[in-house]
């Protein structure tokens, strides 16, 4: 959090404090090639990355991943050993939090438990120094949009869960930042309250149109609220895209196993161009994207990546054959494991809608892919 | 249910032992307690009439009034200096990772090991050493010594409990380092802040074994005055005095429960 004092202009808003870089006017947050060391371990790799104005930005992965480590370095609690980070344009790399203005809200809310809610709610009022009627004013109507009117004398430890998180959200939001970072905001609520409190977020997110980064390691959450999701792993951006392109066009393994469910199945390359390839799989061929499979000729085995829904029942013409090892009724829908001679993966995922009968547990079944959204992957080495 | 015999005995037989060994902690206050209401001028046990005059002793005997406005001068002055030291200490040791940490820690820690008495004497050669005269300033040192480790180690507790989150938040609210530290940092340490300063005073009020060596006649500390005193008589004075610590030391400990809550001021309890 170190800052070179001569980048660092202490007052007056109106003036620029750092050099302005003409920047797209619909990028909100920008990271350059930004690399983040904690003595040998490299936490962060060269993440290039670019939030959009109001955009709700998610970086998902598993614990570790580095995620945290990117959503330290927008707040400015963490200063990078390479690479530049952009704010609204503007180059805020030795900017101290203070000054970035972002709203953050953290797992476990780190609501300040001496304070009051009005109190807290209006710290960040008072920092800025406005005038106690405008920071009343303000407090009064974000406590109002957040249903927390009637709750401006409780201290945080007096409140539930789904409050205090409401109390952390009015906290960063009234103050108007220029992005708003979530780390982990839902893990701490029980799973009912989860998902009203996902829904309130996506609309008061929507509704003010703040710029929103998003970290978690759910990727159901990811998938459900995000407009873009950057994959993180091992300290590397895998993937940015939407939910959609994330899920039906993975960049790579990883990627495809972390988001969804699916079944690896045996497949051999037997064409490959600049855009497509096609895959082999028991009798039929399948047009998967041809990026991660670029350095491989036709004739090699690959890994066929298949989401269950695209998987369908064939009485005749099937790809290929296998036996159901155990149905499991799920209510709208059935899924089926299935043992199969193509699978690569221990077992093979199904999901048949519960209208029609499905087969039972020993039954031999004739399975076909449905093409378009499978992925191929080179086999791991 | 009924319990077999010998459950029962066992169970008999531990409550007695909880009774005993409360009562063996107990049982020295009270004889000294009694003690110093006898009439006599013996310490003896127990008393045949009831009477004050030795509490009335305690107030009007003039070397233990010099030796309680001397304790407390000393007690004030080492305490204070020890949370200012040892808060920022503990701070550093806290916050930061360093090559000599370690070692650093062990050094404030060593205090606890070191005998006082070991204390005392080096401070009384150092001080005779540098010319020092054997003032307050001399006897507040050495007790500064004495206690810091027991603030830093309250400090450092207290650090550890406070969610280092609460100060990132109030940075990202465009707080500055010394506005956090002001508004969020400080008020969460003062429970910590104060059991530390709590605990330094009590010992350095009580400390006598390096202040023998470090006091003088005009700088001689209340214990020391005690212990002056019994050389010469052996009436119920200090009977007199023991039950006014307890009293005092209790009452102190009480208020302090009070205001903060004994829980955070002993630093058992997770602040909040």
């Amino acid at each position: 959090m170190l800052s070179k004092p001569d980048k660092v202009p202490a007052d007056s808003a109106a003036t620029p404090k750092v050099e302005t870089v003409t920047p797209p006017r619909d990028v909100a947050v920008r990271l350059d090639g930004v690399t983040k060391r904690f003595g040998d371990t490299v936490a962060l790799t060269e993440a290039w990355l670019q939030v959009r104005r109001g955009e709700l930005m998610t970086l998902l992965g598993p614990s570790g991943c580095g995620k945290t480590t990117l959503l330290n370095l927008i707040a400015g609690f963490l200063t990078p050993e390479n690479g530049e980070v952009f704010i609204d344009g503007a180059l805020v790399t030795d900017v101290p939090t203070w000054e970035r203005q972002i709203g953050i809200v953290f797992q476990n809310y780190a609501l300040f438990p001496h304070m009051t809610v009005a109190d807290n709610v209006a710290y960040g009022l008072k920092t800025r120094g406005l005038a106690p009627h405008e920071i009343a004013r303000r407090v009064t109507d974000m406590l109002a949009m957040m249903k927390l009117t009637g709750l401006e004398d409780r201290k945080p430890r007096q409140l539930s869960g789904g409050q205090q998180q409401r109390v952390a959200l009015a906290r960063a939001l009234v103050i108007q930042p220029k992005v708003l970072l979530l780390d982990e905001p839902f893990s701490a609520l029980d799973k009912n309250l989860r998902g009203s409190m996902q829904v309130e977020v996506k609309e008061i997110q929507h509704r003010l149109g703040v710029t929103t980064v998003f970290v978690t390691h759910d990727q159901s959450e990811a998938l459900s609220l995000s407009d873009r999701i950057a994959v993180v792993s091992e300290g590397r951006i895998r993937q940015i895209g939407t939910p959609q392109e994330i899920y039906r066009r993975p960049a790579d393994r990883f990627v495809a196993s972390f988001i969804g469910e699916g079944s690896v199945l045996q497949a051999r390359l037997e064409r490959i161009d600049s855009r497509d390839a096609a895959v082999r799989v028991g009798t039929k061929l399948v047009t998967v994207p041809a990026a991660p499979l670029a350095a491989l000729s036709p004739g090699v085995l690959v890994d066929l990546f298949v989401r269950p829904e695209q998987l369908r029942l064939a009485t005749d013409d099937p790809a290929f054959e296998g036996t159901v090892t155990t149905a499991v009724y799920q209510g709208d829908h059935v899924d089926l494991h299935i043992a199969a001679p193509h699978a690569a993966s221990t077992r093979v995922l199904m999901r048949l809608s519960c209208q029609n009968a499905a087969p039972q547990a020993g039954s031999r079944i004739g399975i076909a892919v449905e093409g378009r959204d499978a992925t191929a992957f080179p086999k791991e080495a | 249910m009924a319990q077999p015999r010998s459950a029962r005995l066992l169970s008999l037989l531990g409550r007695l032992v909880v009774l005993a060994v409360l009562g063996f902690i107990i049982l020295p206050a009270l004889v000294v307690g009694i003690a110093a209401f006898n009439e006599k001028a013996l310490l003896s046990f127990p008393p045949e009439h009831l009477s004050l005059r030795w509490f009335v002793n305690v107030f009007t005997y003039e070397d233990f009034q010099v030796g309680f406005r001397n304790g407390l001068i000393v007690t004030v002055a080492a305490s204070s200096i020890a949370l200012v030291a040892g808060a920022a200490f503990a701070f550093v040791l806290d916050r930061y990772s360093f090559n000599a940490k370690r070692f650093i820690e062990g050094l404030l820690l060593a205090p606890l090991v070191v005998p006082h008495f070991t204390i005392g004497l080096g401070f009384l050669i150092l001080a005779a050493q540098v010319n020092m005269s054997r003032g307050f300033g001399v006897v507040i040192l050495s007790h500064v010594a004495l206690v810091l480790p027991f603030v830093l180690r309250s400090v450092h507790i207290s650090l550890r409990n406070l969610d280092s989150k609460l100060e990132l938040a109030a940075a990202s609210l465009g707080a500055r380092p010394g506005r956090v530290l002001l508004t969020v940092t400080a008020p969460l340490l003062l429970p910590g802040l104060f059991s530390g300063w709590l605990f330094a005073a009590i010992l350095s009020f009580n400390e006598f074994t390096a202040s023998l060596f470090v006091t003088s006649q005009q700088t001689q500390t209340l214990p020391v005055a005690m212990y002056n005193y019994v050389r010469e008589y052996a009436d119920p004075t200090m009977a007199a005095l023991s039950v006014l610590y307890i009293v005092a030391t209790a009452t102190l400990l009480a208020i302090a429960n009070k205001s903060l809550g004994l829980g955070k001021v002993l630093n058992v309890e997770q602040a909040r």
